[in-house]
């Protein structure tokens, strides 16, 4: 079962400022998720490799050739707070 | 109690692509702000991230000329956090899959050798560079804002972590050393600390001598110089050898050093248990080098590694530091080497390329078998025609006859007739001499050099000259 | 006056080079179709006033970049936000000439099977519209079944193009992942999203996936397809070997009716000549949610780490430092099902947990692909409903996200094992369409058409809604 701490810690890791009624809500919820999905570890598959992609593609690249950045106003376009052409965040 | 360090290194460096890791934006960190970006480097929703070849190839290169193994299979992963230099909320970076592993590099010093594992090297992209206003200069501590420029973001960066074989500050100096030169020489990376294309950080701990335990280690970042860096290990080590004989335990911290204070004593923070939450990133396939390249071709075009030449050049039995200076150009080891062959001992043929040569000439055009029959004749040549010799070596069609014919007669058998003949056409000037006027001595130098035609080695004269007046 | 319910793209477009009316007629006729029923449909989020192009219009899936167009993948934290790109089947879309209708309504993210997750109010289903049009593709499926647009595309993760095409009586295709660039869309789950045409026909689905298919260089993950994509003629089924997994056609919760109208098209798909025959995927069934919901969660976190108020989107008010200001604009800006992902996901990534969760269901997913792979070694083609029920009601599972999650049961297993995937409407069940799967090994696209094809001729299925006829 996972607690009302570890839901804080995960919010916590996922940057995300969940409410009292949320972490409640939340709580009960992945836990009913965790056990329904907590199924695949019924099967023994230690010899089995993963599949981390459905196609067995290797070596996909591009060769090293600049091509046009987008302009400044275009990187900025949707920035909600800037600072001539910086992007603009509170202090850490 | 004696004590021993335990320190290992952990080095970025920013490759010279023309591009960036995962997009084809020109890399250009210090260009104007937001000038180098596209969707893929600002993390807009829905952009992809497109390897370079190139980046690849050099990592491997790279792995290479530290003797590691290259994978076979090596694979993106993606290490989670938060800050605003960082777009996508996580960097794409290698894990349990590196390109390179388990690598040897000797490390050649006034001891003897040291051999410095190499734990993995693996290709990562740089994070983009935030500003902090509002607080003191340029630091986050009191910073009410921070600017984000997204030009960095994303330029390859290789790590390169060592195993905590390194013993010493002064090792350390000399491993980050000869690395720099490596990624240079290898001509993937300017490696400059000032503009950031190369930065390290270095794990510290200390041992009762002998023993193979590993005790706590603290992390020192931010040093921007190797010099800096050996000091502030040193530092390091004497505080917690001081902390545990005065019974206290050495604390798991991260020191971050001010790179523009020296002086400043570092900022002390408490480690904080990261969770990257690493897995495979699912935007990239895997990388099988050997189906791209032959390991053997490249391995074959690699220069030779500059801890073999400084090896070489410390085994001639120079002093490390004549030794590192010869080091920093392979052509000056070359042209010592030439030299050497050509019969001049090693400390001579080292002071004249470091003090001669090396000043004045480019000494990879140098022709170093001529210029070493003349240097050979040194003490024979008056020393104008010598710094002659040396400005024309880099020349085309340099050769030695021109200054050799300058070569004075040194030998005192040649001269003693020309001097006994002046000294018994000028009997006045010799009992002057006699008497006590000595500066008469150049009189009789000018008659031996005019009578041999300025061939005469005026030191020889000079000796010889003091040697018959004194009687 | 162009009637816009009954017309195909493939007509419009013979219509348009005969002359018969012109491309922005025709675009004005879907304009004035969405102005009539989309405030009852609510397909669409955006509609496009201009747009170039002179063929057949389209519709995208809100999560499809479209430089200068607002694309918010139904999300409030990304309201507002105008890219400055085009995603690569735009692009490809606007080479083929195909001026863009709008935005379509969406499950937020992608996350869900009704587009009742929309962050801008749910769509509804034109069959019914106390119903949903399934999701989170629902806005494009439900604007092609009104006729508010030709064609449409859409994506799909888990089941997101199949399902709500079988719930609006329409055709959508899932392409082998891998074929279609995700260049420029909104990312939910890296490895399992696919880009895949919504029409009223096989042979309309057929010419869109020819437009957008195909290698993508700013797509590491695309390949060329093997063969050309061909328009399907044929009417029969000779030759063809149709595998019927027993656990796909027969797990709980499939509604009578529902399997009633699948065994309906398999008797006629005998008939037309096709070797029809039960067989099993013993685990892929059972396992193919679990695993799905781990892997497209954990991905999910990842991929919406992005939307941190920084560059673009919604940020949050207020004073605070950066992690505070983190904090407050992703619990403010995304909505229920995101969050409620992003945390599973961020779980099961988290230390400790890696191998028993993500590793694990990696592993589950190796073995749902050879269980596919085996039967690809007899049948060319396999055949299943696509969703257990019919539309069902608005509300009816938004208060229990496991109910939602088992919409997509029979989706998700093939999904996983990367292989294409089409639905088509094969009749009626309580008034409301009822869609068959078809599931072939990768790349067999081709394959999947023609049978579509065949069956759509024989089951000759009516895909205007009665109460719009």
């Amino acid at each position: 079962m996972i607690s009302r701490e570890e839901v804080l810690h995960v919010a916590g890791l996922a940057r995300l400022e969940l409410t009292e009624e949320e972490v409640e809500r939340f709580r009960e919820q992945l836990n009913a998720i965790l056990e329904a999905v907590g199924k695949v570890a019924e099967l023994g598959l230690g010899d089995v490799e993963p599949t981390a992609h459905p196609l067995d593609l290797v070596n996909s690249w591009a060769d090293d050739e600049p091509r046009p950045s987008l302009s400044v106003d275009e990187a900025l376009a949707n920035a909600p707070d800037r600072d001539g052409d910086l992007f603009r965040v509170p202090a850490g | 109690m004696s004590w021993e360090a335990v320190i290992g290194l952990e080095i970025h460096v920013q490759l010279k692509t023309r591009t960036k890791m995962f997009c084809r934006c020109a890399v250009g960190a210090l260009d104007d702000p937001n000038t180098r970006t596209c969707p893929v480097c600002l993390a807009l929703p829905g952009s992809l991230p497109v390897p370079n070849r190139q980046a690849v190839e050099w990592t491997i290169r790279l792995g290479l000329a530290l003797g590691c193994e290259i994978a076979g299979h090596a694979v993106f992963h993606r290490k989670h956090y938060f800050y605003p230099d960082n777009p996508k909320g996580y960097q794409i970076s290698q894990y349990d899959e590196p390109l390179c592993v388990n690598g040897r590099v000797r490390l050649p010093g006034p001891d003897g050798v040291a051999e410095i594992g190499i734990t993995r090297a693996h290709l990562e992209e740089d994070a983009a560079k935030t500003l902090h206003v509002g607080g003191a200069e340029g630091r986050i501590h009191g910073a009410t804002a921070s600017l984000v420029d997204f030009n960095r973001g994303g330029t390859p960066l290789v790590e390169i972590v060592t195993e905590p074989d390194i013993r010493t500050a002064e090792q350390a100096r000399r491993f980050l050393q000869l690395l720099r030169q490596t990624v240079v020489e290898l001509g993937i990376s300017d490696a400059e600390m000032e503009k950031g294309s190369l930065r390290f950080d270095v794990n510290v701990s200390v041992r009762p001598t002998g023993s193979d335990e590993l005790r706590t280690r603290t992390e020192l970042k931010n040093m921007n110089s190797f010099a800096f860096a050996a000091r502030g290990i040193e530092h390091e080590i004497e505080r917690q050898i001081a902390t545990y004989e005065s019974g206290g335990q050495v604390e798991q911290e991260t020191l971050h050093f001010d790179p523009n204070r020296e002086d400043a004593p570092p900022l002390r923070s408490k480690e904080e248990a990261e969770d990257y939450r690493y897995f495979p990133e699912p935007d990239l396939v895997p990388i099988e080098p050997l189906r791209e390249w032959s390991l053997d071709e490249l391995g074959g075009k690699l220069p030779e590694s500059p801890s073999a030449r400084l090896e070489r050049v410390l085994a001639a039995g120079l002093e490390l530091r004549d030794a590192e200076a010869l080091n920093a150009e392979p052509a000056r080891v070359s042209l010592f080497e030439t030299i050497g062959e050509a019969g001049v001992e090693p400390r001579a043929a080292a002071a004249f390329v470091l003090n001669d040569v090396a000043p004045r000439v480019d000494p990879a055009r140098v022709d170093g078998a001529e210029l070493a029959k003349v240097l050979r004749e040194r003490d024979q040549i008056p020393r104008e025609a010598l710094d002659a010799a040396v400005a024309a070596s880099a020349s085309k069609g340099f050769t030695a006859d021109e200054y050799l014919r300058e070569r004075t007669v040194a030998d005192a058998s040649e001269l003693d007739p020309v001097i006994d003949r002046i000294l018994s056409e000028n009997g006045q000037q010799v009992e002057a001499y006699r008497g006590g006027k000595e500066g008469l001595l150049g009189f009789f130098v000018g008659q031996v050099m005019r009578e041999t035609q300025g061939k005469a080695n005026p030191k020889v004269v000079n000796e010889r000259l003091r040697e018959k007046l004194k009687t | 006056m162009i009637e816009t319910l009954r017309l195909t793209a493939e007509d419009a477009a013979g219509m348009l080079e005969r002359g018969e009316f012109s491309a922005a007629e025709l675009r004005g006729a879907y304009r004035t179709a969405i102005d009539e029923r989309d405030p009852e449909l609510h397909t669409f989020l955006t509609t496009v006033d201009e747009a170039e192009g002179d063929g057949v219009p389209i519709a995208f899936k809100d999560l499809i970049s479209t430089r200068g167009v607002e694309t918010t993948a139904g999300s409030r934290i990304l309201a507002g936000y105008k890219p400055v790109f085009d995603a690569t089947v735009a692009s490809r879309c606007i080479d083929a000439g195909l001026p863009l209708l709008g935005k379509t309504n969406m499950d937020e993210f992608a996350m869900g099977s009704s587009t009742e997750n929309s962050g801008f109010g749910p769509s509804r289903n034109p069959w019914d519209p106390d119903r949903v049009p399934g999701g989170s593709s629902g806005g494009s499926t439900a604007a092609v079944a009104a006729g508010l647009a030709p064609w449409a595309l859409g994506s799909d993760t888990g089941g997101s193009i199949k399902q709500p095409a079988a719930l609006c009586g329409v055709v959508g295709l899932r392409p082998t992942y891998g074929t279609v660039s995700r260049y420029g869309i909104v990312a939910f789950a890296s490895s399992l999203d696919q880009i895949g045409p919504i029409a009223k026909t096989v042979r309309d689905c057929a010419l869109l996936y020819r437009i957008v298919a195909g290698r993508d260089p700013c797509d590491s993950t695309t390949v060329e397809l093997p063969q050309p994509v061909e328009l399907p003629e044929a009417e029969d089924l000779r030759g063809l070997k149709i595998g019927v997994p027993k656990e796909l056609n027969e797990t709980e919760g499939i509604e009578p009716g529902v399997s009633e109208q699948v065994n309906r098209s398999l008797a006629l798909a005998r008939e037309l000549g096709a070797e029809v025959e039960e067989c099993s995927l013993p685990r892929s069934v059972d396992f193919g949610l679990p695993c799905y919901y781990l892997i497209a969660p954990s991905e999910a976190s990842s991929n919406l780490a992005r939307y941190d108020g920084v560059r673009y989107g919604y940020r949050a008010e207020g004073d605070g430092d950066i992690r505070q200001l983190y904090a407050r604009t992703r619990d403010e800006g995304f909505g229920d099902e995101p969050k409620r992902r992003i945390m599973l996901g961020t779980y099961a990534l988290s230390a400790g947990y890696y191998e028993a969760f993500y590793g694990q269901a990696q592993r589950v997913r190796t073995l749902i692909k050879q269980e596919h792979d085996a039967l690809f070694e007899r049948f060319d083609l396999l055949a299943s409903p696509t969703s257990p029920t019919v539309a069902f009601r608005l509300g009816e599972r938004t208060q229990n996200p496991l109910a939602m999650y088992l919409s997509d049961v029979l989706t998700i297993p093939s999904n996983m094992a990367g292989m294409p995937g089409l639905s088509i409407p094969c009749g009626l069940s309580d008034g409301l369409p009822v869609g068959l799967q078809l599931i072939g090994p990768q790349f067999s696209e081709n394959a999947l058409f023609r049978a579509g094809h065949a069956l759509e001729q024989a089951l000759a299925f009516d895909y205007v809604p009665e109460r719009l006829r």
